[in-house]
């Protein structure tokens, strides 16, 4: 595997130059290969795990999960539903899922109004679309691998040991 | 009346003697600097937390209301999963009923066997530089310790010629701890069926403590237990502590003959009783379903290895490449600075922490003992200090 592409698949967080020293790359080969995985669209972007729940401006920003049923079409299935969903800006990740409805959708919105509008007025009203259920997240435990209480206590470990 | 005004009136002999630890010296030397920007490369256990799934049985055991003693051997369950365990990773079979005693980590198995198979006098061999308490634990025992020489050349390998030349008539048991702490050294399968022989030749008893057999890089390990005519000379001591980051559990076990299992036991029921029945749960959890978190770890270090042994080398300390565990071992000689002035040096200028290799006997001199089971951030912020540190001392 690619050895930059095992660094990101582990999520630890490192620069380019710390990358290159634990891969035995120089910089500018890890660049490289940063590159080629952007045009074979692997790599999509940085973005950082945060926890804002503490941070009284974005922690008023809603998020919600919505289970939609579609009726697939001849020819298409439902990528052509999953697509045009996924290119809402209030749309953050979208699925396609086995089981009881067909798209997972995650949105997020400035209020819980705005999320409520985005799904009675551009979701449910694509044809095609049986049904919604829509739930609200309430408190978040863990992101991405991250947990968001701290994690592990660390600190009290011996400096030196045997 | 006080008897603290005269403890040599009250310390036994043997305990008075024993030599301060090395490794006392240097983690108060860093418990001083309490508060700094310290990178400690000085630890010996893995920077993992125990996987969850293994401290939610041991929560689960406790809901259970699981709070009372084992048997003395440890529970049969859990022995049943060591048997399976040791037989699908080391190659050698031991019955669950007689044959497995459960610890209080591999250090109470250790002290358990010398106690159980060494009268006093009796000279006890074991490879050095090696685990600090290797020595102190046969002189609690009254027995003589014969250290074997090791040396960086051979990759910290213990060779069976090193083994002839320091044995001494009366040497009883041989202990070995491969891979190794500090040195990372371990023997393949020809230098221990090299080994073995020696040990046959002499008639000795082997203690062989694995605890880093999973935190092998290249190659497979091969249990000494697994060599012909071997098993019914050798206590295989082994645990969780490394391969389960489970250092703060205290759970190991040991397996040979019944007779020498029983006469351990013996010792482990006057003064231990059992391990914990707490971390005997979360054990049986790790050998059911934490091979997989092993393997991610593992992966982990090999990778860091590679990378604390390349900078290491870059510096100018000369670094073998550690088959095993989870340390680097390099020379520092080309600095001119003895071991410990370059810890102490490194630790002052650069508040980077490692440990002399002194610390782990004297064929430990010249060098030190890093630990990588620690974030890249921080081995590469760590090496880039020491080549500062290196680097400052040629000006």
């Amino acid at each position: 595997m690619n050895p930059v592409l095992k660094l990101l698949i582990e999520g630890i967080s490192l620069t380019t130059g710390q990358m290159a020293t634990v891969a035995g790359l120089t910089e500018a080969e890890v660049n490289q290969h940063l590159e080629q995985l952007k045009k074979d669209q692997i790599f999509l972007g940085w973005r950082p795990v945060l926890d804002l729940s503490h941070e009284a401006a974005a922690a008023s920003a809603v998020r919600a999960v919505i289970e939609v049923k579609v009726t697939p079409e001849r020819g298409g299935g439902f990528n052509r539903f999953a697509e045009r969903i996924a290119r809402f800006d209030e749309v953050e990740s979208c699925y396609l899922m086995s089981g009881g409805y067909d798209l997972l959708v995650f949105v997020k919105g400035q209020s819980l109004q705005k999320v409520a509008s985005f799904v009675s007025e551009k979701l449910s009203t694509i044809e095609g679309v049986q049904g919604t259920s829509t739930h609200f997240m309430l408190r978040c435990y863990k992101e991405q691998g991250f947990l968001l209480d701290g994690g592990e206590a660390q600190s009290s470990r011996l400096n030196v040991a045997p | 009346m006080s008897t603290c005004n005269d403890p040599k009136r009250w310390v036994a002999g043997h305990v008075a003697s024993l030599p301060r630890s090395g490794i006392r010296d240097f983690f108060e030397l860093v418990a001083k600097m309490k508060g700094q920007d310290v990178i400690s490369l000085g630890v010996g256990e893995p920077d993992f937390v125990t996987p969850w799934h293994i401290r939610e049985s041991a929560i689960f055991a406790l809901e259970r209301g699981k709070t009372y003693y084992t048997s003395n051997l440890g529970m049969i369950e859990l022995r049943r999963a060591i048997a399976t365990y040791v037989e699908e990773h080391f190659s050698v079979s031991y019955r669950p009923d007689d044959q497995i005693i459960v610890t209080v980590g591999v250090s109470e198995a250790l002290d358990l066997a010398l106690r159980a198979f060494c009268n006093p006098g009796d000279k006890v061999m074991f490879h050095q530089p090696c685990y600090v308490s290797y020595s102190p634990s046969v002189t609690l025992v009254h027995g003589q310790a014969i250290a074997v020489p090791t040396y960086a050349k051979d990759n910290f390998a213990l060779t069976a010629e090193a083994l002839r030349a320091a044995w001494q008539p009366g040497a009883k048991i041989l202990m070995l701890n491969l891979p190794c702490n500090p040195t990372g050294g371990t023997c393949d399968r020809t230098q221990l069926e090299q080994i073995a022989a020696f040990c046959r030749e002499k008639d000795l008893l082997v203690m062989s403590d694995e605890i880093y057999s999973e935190l092998t890089f290249e190659g497979t390990h091969t249990s000494i237990a697994s060599l012909p005519g071997m098993a019914e000379r050798t206590i295989f001591l082994h645990g969780f502590s490394k391969a389960f980051a489970m250092t703060g559990w205290r759970i190991g076990y040991a397996c040979g003959p019944a007779a020498l299992i029983d006469s351990m036991m013996k010792v482990h029921q006057y003064t231990m009783l059992c391990a914990s029945i707490i971390a005997q749960e979360a054990a049986l959890e790790a050998l059911k379903h934490g091979w997989d978190s092993v393997l991610k770890m593992r992966e982990q270090y090999h990778r860091r290895r590679d990378l604390i042994v390349r900078r290491f080398n870059e510096i100018g300390l000369t670094c073998h490449s550690p088959r095993g565990s989870f340390y680097a071992f390099p020379s520092v000689t080309s600095t001119g600075l003895t071991e410990k002035e370059f810890a102490t040096g490194l630790l002052t200028t650069q508040k980077v922490a490692v440990v002399p290799g002194s610390a782990f006997g004297e064929n430990g001199i010249g060098h030190v003992r890093a630990c990588f089971a620690t974030a890249y951030d921080q081995i590469i912020e760590a090496c880039d200090r020491a080549e500062r540190f290196v680097q400052s001392i040629k000006k």
